[in-house]
């Protein structure tokens, strides 16, 4: 379970949000909503630990993020701005090097699989500055598949995917739910999911 | 995973990273050659005044070619969010920042030691004191990366990033300086070099204990 | 609600701003009481050095803008251990007031030294061992605030300062130490500063004064520069906006 208990953000001299609270359970999906400047992204980061919350606290499975460290970041996948794709490495070995530095062994085959589960089968070995911006995007949300972490928190993973990849992150989001996984997500693009209402976490209210 | 099997994944990739960008670790090779070979020319070609200020020259020289290099520690993995991956695993940062410097040290180190003797021919040293060069050398490039990762994880994305890094770590590295430079001068004058290699040593391991530590602060506090 | 998280992030500050107004024309009171009392000492009182003639009195400047040079360096690193151990902004605030007033005691001494230098080694600059770490420490002051005046965001810019700061002090011993140990390879016996042959003690209590004097203005310096910044950092906050209104 993950909670978020009266957190407050400042950035810079504004105060983007306080009292802010919300709990999430397995299998559950919390939408965060709100304005650009809103805050997502850094409660995102807040939630992922990146960033330390002015006042308040992130609970997993009842530990703060910061004592539990290293047991929350083994279960957890994040999803930020910048895909984290170096472009001078191909796409395979951008996703085999990402997988063994977080520590989870893959074989050859499985990120050959990932990749191509993501359409990119065609492309495995070129380097990734020769692909397109929803290519590498595409590459990174590959590592979703492999992380087989129980927490995913997604900033934007929706921004320039073609139709066919964004009903394909749907389904991942999907299936990774139904399975008992959880999912903080935002995005200013509607997400459909069959039979999983979406909590909603509005920033601007 | 254990930790040594991260630090290697990471060595792997930093090496594919630099061979797949070769002209940048060549860059810092060919700054330190021209500024060891500006000096003569700006004092004149007198060789006793060359021998006398040989190992000084190189020592400066490897100094600028370092912090030359520091931009590229953390910048690009900063820009394109890897860095931001690599905090979020369960890896102790000390152990992968560890193997990022160490890696650092491999790409831009030690090209320069093993140019180094050259320049020392250059400017007269004799055989006793290139082996000394060398070997302060291996022991204080190292250190130069370390500190320098401090300077580099602090300036992480602000403007003018490259300038601030020189004012911020070039009065950390005087005690390389004079330690590395005092060995060669040492070995030159007859005087030994023991004394200053082993104060190389011993500021070695200090910043090797240290420094690791003092760059996972910074980079949280550049991160955030 | 709002307004319970304000008054809890900024009580603080607040007290400190008033506390300080009324604390700071005595610290300056007492600066420049001291200060008169030390020169009058040192130019009138002490008697002319039988080596070095009347040249010596720049010492009642150079040596207390030395010591407080080097003092107020591990001051704020002390006050920057503070703000990164407890995250208190207060302590971030005081670190940054101190260093300009750091860096300018340090330049006064290198300058006080150089003027000094010439009519006594004949030169105005020696790489003494004294000089060049002083040198260096004015080189660790600038680092600290380029760097946190390169950055925008003022959480980061304090806690970047404040652990460069640390690194400094760390490195103050083994810079002052190698510079000392390559000092003594290349010069041998090199002019000494302070081994003045038996100071008379009227010259001592004459610095002394003058030290006190510049702790005093460094207090008072510091305090009226922090006040600067709590403004600056809280000027959109409500006990900034009644206090305006009342003065205006």
């Amino acid at each position: 379970m993950l909670e978020g208990k009266d957190l407050a953000c400042v950035r810079g001299e504004r105060t983007l949000f306080t009292h802010l609270n919300f709990t999430l359970r397995e299998g559950e999906l919390l939408l965060v909503q709100g304005a650009n400047g809103s805050g997502k992204t850094s409660l995102l980061r807040m939630v992922c630990g990146l960033m330390a919350p002015e006042s308040g606290e992130v609970l997993w499975r009842g530990e703060k993020i910061g004592a539990a460290r290293e047991s929350y970041h083994a279960e957890m996948a994040y999803f930020g701005h910048s895909p984290a794709v170096k472009e001078d490495l191909s796409a395979f070995e951008n996703l085999d090097f990402a997988c063994r530095l977080a520590g989870i062994p893959v074989k050859r085959e499985e990120v050959k699989g990932a990749l191509g589960h993501l359409g990119l089968g065609h492309c495995l070995n070129l380097p990734a500055k020769s692909l397109s911006q929803g290519q590498r995007r595409r590459v990174a949300l590959s590592r979703l598949l492999l992380a087989k972490a129980r927490l995913w928190i997604l900033d934007e993973p929706l921004t320039a995917l073609d139709q066919a990849a964004l009903k394909l992150v749907q389904s991942l989001l999907g299936e990774h739910l139904r399975q008992g996984g959880m999912a903080v997500l935002t995005t200013h693009q509607p997400v459909m999911i069959p039979g999983i209402a979406p909590k909603i976490l509005d920033l601007s209210a | 995973m254990s930790t040594s099997q991260t630090v290697i994944v990471l060595l792997r990739r930093e090496l594919l990273l630099a061979m797949r960008r070769r002209g940048d670790v060549l860059t810092v090779l060919f700054f330190f050659v021209i500024v060891a070979s500006l000096f003569p020319l700006g004092v004149g070609p007198d060789p006793k005044l060359l021998r006398l200020m040989g190992g000084g020259v190189v020592w400066v020289s490897a100094l600028l070619a370092a912090m030359l290099s520091l931009g590229r520690m953390f910048a690009s993995d900063h820009a394109d969010g890897t860095l931001e991956q690599l905090v979020l695993t369960p890896t102790p940062p000390v152990v992968w920042i560890t193997g990022k410097i160490l890696a650092h040290w491999l790409v831009s180190g030690v090209p320069l030691i093993l140019v180094a003797p050259v320049l020392g021919v250059q400017f007269g040293l004799s055989g006793e004191a290139l082996g000394v060069l060398v070997f302060s050398l291996l022991l204080g490039t190292p250190v130069l990366s370390l500190i320098g990762a401090i300077g580099a994880a602090l300036t992480l994305g602000l403007r003018g990033g490259g300038v601030l890094v020189s004012l911020l770590v070039l009065p950390l590295y005087i005690p390389v300086l004079i330690f590395g430079a005092g060995a060669v001068d040492g070995a030159m004058s007859g005087l030994g070099a023991e004394a200053h290699l082993s104060l190389l040593g011993g500021i070695l391991i200090l910043a090797f204990m240290l420094t690791p530590w003092a760059v996972s602060a910074a980079l949280r506090i550049s991160i955030e | 609600m709002i307004n319970r998280f304000n008054k809890y992030r900024y009580a603080s500050p607040a007290t400190f701003y008033h506390f300080a107004g009324r604390l700071i024309p005595w610290f300056y009171g007492a600066a420049a009481l001291f200060c008169v009392a030390g020169l009058y000492i040192g130019l009138f009182l002490a008697p002319t050095d039988f080596q070095q003639s009347e040249a010596y009195r720049i010492i009642f400047i150079h040596v207390p803008a030395a010591w407080m040079s080097m003092f107020i360096y591990v001051v704020m690193a002390c006050w920057a251990a503070l703000g990164l151990a407890f995250n208190t902004r207060m302590s971030f605030m005081m670190a940054s007031a101190l260093a300009p007033t750091g860096a300018m005691l340090t330049f006064v001494s290198l300058w006080t030294g150089a003027l000094w230098g010439k009519p006594t080694w004949g030169a105005w600059w020696v790489w003494d061992a004294r000089l060049t770490s002083e040198l260096i420490l004015f080189f660790l002051y600038l680092g600290f605030m380029a760097l946190q005046s390169a950055i925008d965001d003022p959480r980061r810019a304090d806690r970047a300062g404040a652990l460069i700061a640390l690194v400094g002090v760390v490195n103050v011993p083994i810079i002052y130490f190698s510079v000392r140990w390559w000092n003594t390879l290349h010069q041998g016996a090199s002019v000494s500063m302070t081994k003045a042959p038996s100071m008379a003690s009227i010259m001592l209590v004459g610095m002394l004064v003058m030290a006190l004097a510049a702790w005093m203005y460094t207090i008072a310096a510091a305090l009226s520069r922090a006040r600067c910044i709590i403004l600056e950092r809280e000027r959109n906050a409500q006990w900034v906006a009644q206090m305006l209104e009342a003065d205006a």
